[in-house]
């Protein structure tokens, strides 16, 4: 018997009935929500990424199979950003990072819609998708990022993208660049640049420097690497990456900090900044980034038009009642890492648990982020922290102790693999 | 800790008791380097059933610095010892499985803008 508090005036059968009630399907083509009545009600979760496939799983796992999860995801494989820079560099293939849902389907009884979400109504509790629609009891929206074209609206297609890739959606744009790389000459310049924070992934972009010049050091070492950094200086581990870049890649990397891109011309791939103007062989344009479209659609970006901001303990969001945003769109000052997202997930899980069993959730949680660069094929180096939520500030904070690594490793290398191995089983098994 | 213990739900309209949530789910955000449960994939130690007397003092050592570390003394300084001490008992009430691993794929999904 529990002995949390329930603010919950209802009683547990009134709860529940409620509950399924609210569940009924509206309208759809898919079958299995016909037939389901879980008898907590139903969660659906927008996004099969880092944030929603745990989520999803873990709702399943703490509550016993009594709440009913349904993803909703766009894309039928996962592609892991984590790792995908080694692409660049050439240790690994794509492949090696693309996995299908299939286990943890059948493992956890997830069901999952393979189509993508056009509106939310959270008065409702509906969301429409290209081929039906579907209520819910609580929503999860993990949609990860989406880009900002306002003040680059010439790179938005996918045509221009083909030439001018972003590449931080692990993908075919991921696998375009390294085949520019491969077919740059000897000599050539490779030109990048990291936008202005908060963006997905705080030290991804100086990992792809590490990256990227790894190869052209061992393949094309007359090339050039110029970084245009929309921030006053390297955002993540920046001591790290200082010495890396000089020591391991003398003279290749010409970074250049407080240079945000105004104008891309495609044609002769050249990026105008305040101060320059600079031409390159190779253009990798990161593009600003904001909470992903279905979190725009439900009116939950409030936060500087860009992220959502959400409460601590649940994740539910400020705006919106039983909508809970979790992963990358959330606003918060927490880096916006897979592993965030993946313990985002859970504690979100676990409050959406005792919220639909009618107890408070956990009042203080606490939980891990570990993040490896490669600073080579077999190097890598970590920042990791323990976030801990303040009740008087009401949100997490980074508690003492944590840190980044004395200097990169083989040792972390194996480690930063087996970081992948395990939250890959973990989120997809 | 019979709170410890796995929920007993036979009928789901039954009252719902569920274990310490808390301490699960610091727990469970060990498992990116550790493993699902504390099974780990990779060259990371497997932390599921650990004798938990052998855990506590491992992180207390990480915590202090007596034992040198890569990663694991930015994780154990950020817990206190009650953490440690219930973390501990976490992991040694866990089975020893084989992590199952994902299969990869040949990638096929399209560009994404």
């Amino acid at each position: 018997m529990t002995t949390k508090s329930v603010n919950n005036p209802m009683n547990r059968r009134q709860f529940i009935q409620t509950a399924s009630a609210a569940g009924a399907l509206l309208l759809s083509q898919y079958s299995f929500a016909l037939a389901s009545k879980s008898p907590l009600g139903r969660v659906v979760i927008i996004g099969g990424g880092y944030a929603g496939t745990t989520a999803a799983k873990y709702i399943r796992m703490w509550s016993l199979g009594n709440i009913e999860t349904v993803v909703i995801e766009k894309s039928s494989q996962f592609v892991s950003c984590p790792l995908s820079n080694l692409v660049l560099g050439g240790s690994k293939s794509i492949d090696d990072l693309t996995f299908g849902y299939d286990l943890v389907k059948k493992n956890h009884g997830v069901k999952w819609v393979n189509d993508e979400v056009t509106s939310v109504d959270t008065s409702a509790k509906k969301v429409t998708m290209k081929r039906g629609e579907i209520t819910y009891d609580r929503l999860i929206i993990a949609p990860g990022i989406d880009f900002i074209y306002e003040t680059l609206p010439n790179i938005q297609s996918a045509e221009v993208q083909q030439q001018v890739p972003h590449a931080w959606k692990a993908g075919w744009q991921t696998v375009n660049l390294r085949k520019q790389l491969e077919a740059m000459p000897d000599g050539g310049v490779f030109v990048m640049n990291v936008p202005k924070a908060p963006y997905r992934c705080p030290p991804g972009p100086y990992e792809r420097v590490c990256q990227v010049a790894s190869y052209l050091k061992t393949n094309k070492s007359n090339s050039k690497i110029i970084v245009l950094d929309a921030n006053p200086e390297i955002v993540s581990k920046k001591g790290l990456f200082t010495k890396v870049w000089a020591d391991m890649y003398t003279g290749m990397i010409d970074y250049r900090p407080n240079n945000v891109v105004v104008e891309v011309d495609i044609a002769t791939k050249t990026v105008r900044t305040d101060f320059e103007t600079v031409t390159a062989n190779v253009l990798n344009i990161i593009p600003p980034q904001r909470a992903g479209k279905p979190a725009q659609m439900a009116g939950l970006n409030n936060i500087d038009k860009r992220w959502c901001e959400v409460d601590f303990l649940t994740y539910e969001s400020k705006l919106s009642p039983n909508v809970h945003v979790i992963g990358d769109s959330v606003s918060a000052a927490l880096p916006k890492s897979a592993h965030m997202a993946n313990s985002q997930a859970r504690v979100c899980a676990n409050a959406i648990v005792a919220l639909m069993s009618g107890q408070a959730p956990d009042a203080t949680p606490v939980f891990a982020n570990t993040c490896y660069s490669y600073v080579n094929d077999k190097q890598a180096m970590h920042v990791a922290n323990v976030y801990r939520y303040d009740e008087a500030k009401k949100i997490m904070v980074s508690a003492e102790g944590g840190g980044v690594s004395a200097s990169p490793s083989e040792q972390e290398g194996q480690y930063a693999s087996a970081w992948a191995a395990n939250i890959w089983s973990d989120v997809l098994t | 800790m019979t709170s410890a213990g796995l929920p007993i739900i036979g009928n789901a309209t039954e009252v719902f008791v569920y274990p310490d949530s808390h301490i699960r789910t610091l727990a469970s955000s060990c498992a990116a380097c550790h493993g699902s449960n504390g099974n780990s994939a990779g060259i990371t130690p497997t932390l599921a059933g650990l004798e938990p007397g052998y855990f506590s003092a491992q992180m207390l050592a990480f915590k202090d610095g007596s034992r040198p570390a890569t990663v694991m003394h930015h994780h154990a300084k950020g817990l206190n010892a009650d953490e440690i001490n219930q973390l501990a008992t976490y992991f040694s009430q866990q089975k020893r499985v084989a992590n199952t691993a994902p299969t990869p794929q040949k990638l096929k999904v399209g560009h994404d803008n």
